[in-house]
């Protein structure tokens, strides 16, 4: 899903954020990137999302080969993608449901399908019902659910995170984790990065720490799942109907 | 195709919407395309309107005939009778002196100067029509030379160089209309192009966030367009408003000018295609503008 071969990344300014950096992220898996701030993690997910490109090396993401994808790609490109910030980076001025909407309505989808799955999508989030507020009415929990729920409405087949739980806390913090973990469980790659290490030692997942811009331990393959399904289900506050918006993936354009 | 049309009039009302939302920068905007549409417009109306007064001097060629003092009516009656039977002649009528100062009296206003006349100071003349297919400049300067060799003929006069002359510069006028009309357009194109650049820098994050998406180039250009759309429209609609006003104010004092000349001459407005076209025209310059302002603006924004 996700290649890095000996990849470099120097920012204009000189500095060297990645060196030699080589992961890979198969398909459906689940993986946490840690490291202290600094040490590349957000410059990955920039990588991977295209909003930056590689200095050297290949990074190959869903097939693509971002270092040579034209401009035009990028678009549909990142449609496939689902992307959460550490400031969410919603739209004030407009209701929650417009938002979350807004890919669909990239898209070029219906109105009446906008609407489904859209409040598929806050339901999700347990925050069916707010389609009218602002995000500015909401609380910083909500809105960073809110931003979840616009990068999984257009069902993609990769997940992406920035510090999701940097500004919560912990129980928050957990009940979006569980979020992330129910979407990997139905088949879509997620990639979260993130400090919060007491947080993720519940989770079974593969953990790759970042340092210096290059990987220090997790390059290699998972390891097998350790979590219970039941401690999941007991952790996740409303159990929803996943399947309901993730099961129609195949009709993704 | 039926939800591509959704989106684009949801679009167009949005933008619409967005612009309502702050009415005084929008209305100054449309005033100023609205002014700069109108100038132009207006001039192409008063052109428009000397032409159509002048026509119908062009058309009539009259030569006027002047008989000596000394012809008396009967010589007038007969070189008039000459006269109508060449080929390259329409018509003639015969003005008798009396009744020239008759006319003179009754319009001059000299009335009680002239009665002191002992005798009317006006000759016989004959007013000579050309006929259609000799109206052109040679065939009518070879017949004033004729008539000027028949017996008891003074003078001959034939207006049209003057008629030349004003068609001239009237080309003149009309081509410095479609010089400040182009100039005015390029000067929208600026307007509308610098608002839509505003606009855009406003909502730079929205961009960004709509790129982060997955948006496209044309899919956040898109808003703006109708922005450029809008403003041409009211723009437009602005510049007709005030050419009618114009037209409105003026045809009053128009028509009288023309009375006073006894002619049943009266302005005309821009008629359904010339209004079709400034508004047309409005929305096209206005499109334009924000296209080649959005093109080059928002391949600038990226997200980081």
């Amino acid at each position: 899903m996700i290649r890095f071969d000996n990849v470099w990344k120097r920012y204009p300014n000189g500095r060297e954020a990645l060196c030699d950096f080589t992961l890979g992220i198969e398909r459906s898996e689940m993986v946490f990137l840690t490291g202290h701030s600094g040490a590349g993690k957000s410059t990955i997910l920039k990588l991977i999302s295209l909003i930056e490109r590689p200095t050297r090396g290949t990074l190959i993401v869903n097939g693509h080969n971002t270092a040579t994808l034209p401009r035009k790609k990028i678009p549909p490109f990142r449609r496939d993608i689902g992307i959460v910030f550490q400031d969410h980076k919603l739209l004030m001025d407009r209701p929650v449901y417009d938002n979350v909407g807004l890919p669909l309505v990239i898209a070029g989808l219906p109105e009446k399908e906008v609407t489904k799955r859209v409040r598929a999508a806050l339901d999700q989030v347990g925050l069916l019902g707010r389609e009218r507020n602002r995000p500015i009415e909401l609380s910083t929990g909500e809105q960073q659910r809110v931003g979840i729920a616009r990068a999984i409405v257009g069902k993609p087949s990769l997940l992406i995170a920035d510090e999701p739980t940097g500004n919560l806390d912990p129980d928050l913090a957990v009940e979006i984790m569980n979020i992330f973990k129910r979407f990997n469980e139905v088949g879509v790659t997620v990639l979260v990065a993130t400090h919060d290490i007491h947080l993720i030692e519940r989770y079974g997942v593969r953990r790759v720490v970042i340092e210096g811009g290059r990987v220090a331990s997790g390059a290699d393959a998972p390891p097998p799942a350790t979590l219970a399904p039941a401690s999941l289900a007991s952790a996740s506050p409303a159990p929803v109907s996943l399947p309901s918006i993730v099961a129609e993936r195949g009709d993704q354009p | 195709m039926k939800q591509w049309l959704e989106r684009h009039v949801q679009t167009m009302v949005g933008s619409l919407g967005r612009l309502w939302q702050k009415p005084f920068s929008t209305l100054l905007t449309v005033l100023v395309i609205g002014i700069a549409l109108a100038l132009p417009a207006c001039l192409h109306v008063l052109v428009q309107n000397v032409r159509a007064a002048s026509g119908g001097w062009s058309g009539a060629l009259d030569v006027s005939v002047y008989m000596k003092q000394s012809a008396s009516l009967a010589d007038a009656k007969s070189v008039a009778d000459r006269i109508r039977k060449r080929r390259d002649v329409s018509d003639v009528s015969l003005v008798t002196a009396d009744k020239a100062l008759e006319e003179f009296k009754k319009n001059s206003g000299f009335g009680a100067a002239l009665d002191a006349l002992e005798e009317n100071p006006l000759p016989h003349a004959l007013i000579v029509r050309p006929a259609g297919t000799f109206r052109d400049s040679a065939h009518v300067a070879t017949l004033t030379e004729e008539l000027k060799q028949l017996p008891g003929v003074d003078v001959v006069q034939l207006d049209t160089e003057w008629v030349s002359r004003f068609n001239a510069i009237l080309d003149v006028v009309r081509r410095v209309v479609l010089l400040a009309a182009g100039l005015f357009a390029l000067g929208i194109l600026v307007i509308v192009g610098n608002t839509i650049r505003l606009d855009i820098e406003n909502r730079r994050d929205e961009i960004e966030v709509t790129k982060l998406v997955g948006g496209s180039d044309a899919f956040v250009r898109r808003p703006f367009l109708y922005n450029g759309v809008w403003y041409g429209l009211g723009g437009g609609a602005v510049a007709w408003l005030i050419v009618m006003i114009v037209i409105l104010v003026l045809s009053d004092p128009v028509q009288r000018i023309a009375g006073l000349y006894g002619s049943g001459f009266s302005l005309h407005g821009l008629g359904v295609q010339g209004s079709l076209a400034l508004i047309l025209g409005g929305i096209l310059l206005g499109w334009l503008g924000s296209f080649i302002a959005a093109t080059r603006e928002l391949r600038g924004i990226e997200p980081k």
